[in-house]
């Protein structure tokens, strides 16, 4: 089972969740993971954050990110749900699901997801206060975080 | 000669004032002489395109040294920063 959208409207964590376990009868472990939209940035407060998307390719590259995070962990089901558009303070801004026989696949694949998601998938950040929309730069600890994962493969 | 769309998103599209823009060019281009070639057209586009940017053939993310085709939809954006 592969699960990719994004959508403008608030996330139904608990729906997710139940949808997740209800497909993936049998497996021996369920991670979910939730992002929630911080208050506050380096700076001081925010009021919330906008995101920006690629129309059409940023639904590809979610899918095939969902696909291939399932095929490298061998997990019975992967999920991925992110929001566009405007998301307030607190709220969830994405949401990933992954069911496997053990653990530890499952927690891995959560990981990877969100590591890879953070290099590859085509979504951009704004942060709002007051008046003042500011893009958000991409991290080097982002980069590092998925850099670790490539180094696994080729260690495979 | 390829005709191909370029779309910008994100800070690029800001500073290059546009969504997309068509363009014509000479077959056998690569995308970094795509990124070239609009920054000599003027100012917004050479600010857009400085710095890091991320190059997309047909929705899919390739390296700058990769040729285009007539009808190809070119995006250029900055490194993503979702999740």
């Amino acid at each position: 089972m592969v699960v990719a959208t994004i959508q403008f409207e608030p996330l139904n964590i608990g729906q997710l969740q139940a949808q997740l376990f209800e497909q993936t009868k049998g497996a021996g472990a369920c991670v979910c993971f939730t992002g929630s939209v911080r208050d506050y940035n380096k700076h001081g407060a925010i009021e919330g954050i906008e995101l920006e998307h690629y129309p059409g390719m940023t639904e590809k590259a979610l899918l095939a990110l969902a696909a291939s995070t399932q095929k490298k962990f061998n997990c019975d089901g992967v999920a991925i749900v992110h929001r566009v558009g405007k998301v307030l303070n607190h709220e969830p801004i994405v949401w990933v699901g992954t069911a496997s026989a053990h653990r530890e696949a499952a927690f891995n694949a959560a990981m990877y997801a969100m590591d890879a998601l953070k290099q590859s998938v085509p979504l951009w950040k704004r942060e709002w206060s007051g008046q003042h929309a500011t893009w958000v730069d991409s991290k080097a600890a982002d980069v590092k975080a998925f850099e670790r994962w490539q180094t696994s493969v080729e260690d495979e | 000669m390829a005709r191909v769309t370029v779309k910008f998103f994100a800070q690029v599209r800001e500073l290059a004032g546009v969504e997309e823009v068509p363009l014509s060019i000479e077959d056998n281009a690569t995308l970094d002489s795509i990124r070239q070639v609009l920054s000599e057209q003027n100012e917004s586009f050479k600010n857009a395109l400085a710095g890091t940017i991320v190059m997309a053939r047909n929705q899919t993310i390739v390296k700058a040294d990769t040729k285009v085709a007539d009808g190809d939809e070119i995006a250029f954006f900055p490194p993503v920063t979702g999740g």
